[in-house]
């Protein structure tokens, strides 16, 4: 008995080990490709590590190719990401709060019409959003790319389910010293939401930096490409320099990889509400 | 009723409430209801190379739509593709999940590294896959391993059955992770008295405990996990354009395997007919609405009424 339960969890720990051995091999490529020259990369056998590895070399020709707007890329994709975020969560913790806390004839229904946008999927919503987008003059501009993307019904409703089982003598006590509404919302409600905040703005900054179908549709001039539609269009042109675009999407991973491993926990706590109350 | 006067409290809050919500619903107003009757009245119009609403035809775009091959075989596209995606990914993470919550070393490990795909975006997935593990030349990986069966090589990404293997395997890695955590999460809200009783009864941890308490106990995840699935395949975009496009002029081969957004995208956008793409979303809408009442069918979601 006990033999059989020990012989059990070593084969899972074995096939779990394989499972992951298979998961990190993109991860692995990426690193092999991105430090490697064209010519090992191709060549006729599977090159298991680049050697000697060109660290350097290929940084320098990222940094001197000009044809090549991995930079421009970056910035742009930051700006966005940074900005997205940042009103996503200013946006939907205010309305987040007024439904769970002020008392409004309306609520209820206020409420509804945020659910029911809640369910329509993109694939409805995109191209007649691009239809809009095109009527206000903003193809082809950050405001174009950036707008659609601000008011999130998704953190919305989290934020009310939070701020519902947020302790009301704590906002009473608050009321009592004068606070209004907004000092209530200000000093009391979102200081104590810190877990929930971070939770859905390193979401909101992970799915702006990777998104690519809005940013390729809208930022059709080159100057306006995220990082996502650099890469893509190197990707599908003709000639391709293989190293460089895999160092390009290496540099690309490094922001969201970084975030993902200090965050982690955030990000569960995040999918796990989302889960339970969703 | 409606004539009393509000008091003081009351009034402050009508202002506070108003204000605070403003933001969100106007950008909701303004991005999301009116593109959708914009679109809406879009569909019943001709629109080519225009957005303007100048020229009813009824539901010409639409019976257009139903009487073109292209569509249609791209709705058959994401239907095999979500056949492939959708209990793929639900036996995959539940499995994942089971694994994990009963190993007592290196929970975190395992944990993390199926996770982590989701930091990796789906252009940079594509990119991988298409050059690398999935290339059809022979120093592509998946053909260096087959090579060491006697294999021979296999074109993977331009040849009609063999595109499902890096479709359907992208986008396993990139999502298994998400959904294994939330159903972790449910896992861990089953009561372990119920494994405890299970024990006593003669039932150890496996398949039996699996099939009768585990499974039972997180329908509605599964529900969940089912749901956001089966709206989501509907909208696979990157995947398919970036291992199967060719350049932005050409549709190389998209035509082996194009999904309605692909489809939508190039009506839309490089053929500028709007009138016809707005019509295109809302029979994909309507998709997914009858797929969403189908699920709600087999799965039962009026069972406990009965």
């Amino acid at each position: 008995m006990n033999k059989k339960y020990y012989l059990q969890s070593v084969l899972r720990v074995v096939f779990m080990g394989v499972l992951s051995f298979l998961f990190l091999i993109p991860f692995y490529i990426i690193l092999r490709n991105a430090f490697a020259t064209d010519r090992m990369i191709i060549g006729r056998k599977w090159m298991l590590w680049p050697w000697p590895m060109h660290i350097l070399d290929n940084l320098k020709e990222l940094f001197a190719n000009e044809d090549v707007n991995i930079f421009t890329g970056l910035r742009n994709s930051a700006f966005i990401a940074v900005t997205q975020t940042f009103f996503q969560l200013l946006f939907a913790s205010l309305a987040g709060y007024a439904l769970a806390r002020i008392p409004f004839r309306w609520s209820k229904q206020v409420f509804a019409f945020i659910i029911a946008t809640l369910m329509i999927p993109y694939t409805v919503t995109f191209i007649p959003t691009y239809i809009v987008v095109a009527k206000l003059q903003m193809v082809n501009t950050f405001a174009g790319i950036i707008l659609p993307g601000l008011f999130s019904t998704f953190a919305a409703f989290m934020y009310r389910q939070f701020f519902l089982d947020f302790p009301i003598e704590i906002e009473e006590a608050g009321k009592l010293e004068g606070l209004g509404y907004f000092g209530l919302w200000s000093r009391l409600a979102l200081p104590n939401a810190r877990g929930i905040s971070i939770a859905l703005g390193v979401i909101a900054f992970m799915r702006s930096w990777n998104a690519f179908l809005w940013p390729l549709v809208i930022g059709q001039n080159s100057s306006m490409w995220t990082i996502q539609v650099v890469i893509s269009v190197f990707l599908t042109s003709q000639t391709i320099i293989i190293h460089e675009i895999f160092l390009g999407s290496l540099v690309a991973l490094i922001p969201v990889t970084v975030l993902f491993f200090v965050l982690q926990r955030f990000i569960v706590q995040g999918i796990t509400m989302s889960g339970v109350k969703g | 009723m409606h004539t009393r006067i509000m008091p003081k409290a009351e009034r402050e809050g009508f202002w506070a409430f108003v204000l605070f919500v403003a933001p969100l619903i106007t950008g909701l107003v303004v991005f999301t209801v009116i593109p959708i009757v914009w679109g809406l009245l879009l569909s019943v119009n001709e629109a080519r190379g225009t957005v303007a609403l100048h020229h009813f035809v009824g539901l010409q775009n639409y019976i257009l739509l139903f009487q073109n091959e292209a569509f249609l075989n791209s709705l058959k596209t994401i239907l095999i593709y979500g056949l492939f995606i959708v209990p793929g990914t639900i036996a995959f993470s539940l499995g994942l999940a089971v694994l994990i919550t009963n190993t007592r070393k290196g929970q975190g490990f395992f944990r993390t590294v199926f996770f982590m795909p989701m930091a990796c975006s789906y252009v940079v997935a594509s990119l991988i896959w298409r050059m690398s593990l999935f290339n059809g030349m022979r120093f592509g990986l998946v053909n260096t391993v087959i090579k060491f069966f006697g294999v021979a090589p296999v074109a993977w990404t331009s040849t009609a059955p063999e595109v499902w293997f890096p479709l359907v395997t992208v986008r396993l890695w990139l999502q298994v992770g998400f959904y294994m955590i939330i159903y972790i999460a449910g896992i861990q809200e089953i009561p372990e008295e119920l494994y405890e009783a299970a024990r006593v009864d003669g039932a150890e941890r496996g398949w039996v405990v699996f099939r009768h308490i585990t499974f039972p106990l997180l329908r509605n995840t599964t529900l969940f996990v089912l749901f956001i699935n089966v709206v989501n395949i509907f909208m696979a975009f990157d995947e398919f354009y970036n291992i199967l496009g060719g350049t932005f002029s050409t549709t190389f081969n998209l035509r082996l395997a194009r999904p309605p957004l692909v489809y939508l995208y190039t009506t839309s956008f490089t053929a500028q007919d709007f009138g016809v793409g707005s019509a295109g979303a809302f029979i994909v809408a309507f998709c997914i609405v009858i797929s969403t009442l189908l699920q709600g069918r087999f799965v039962g979601l009026g069972r406990g009424i009965r």
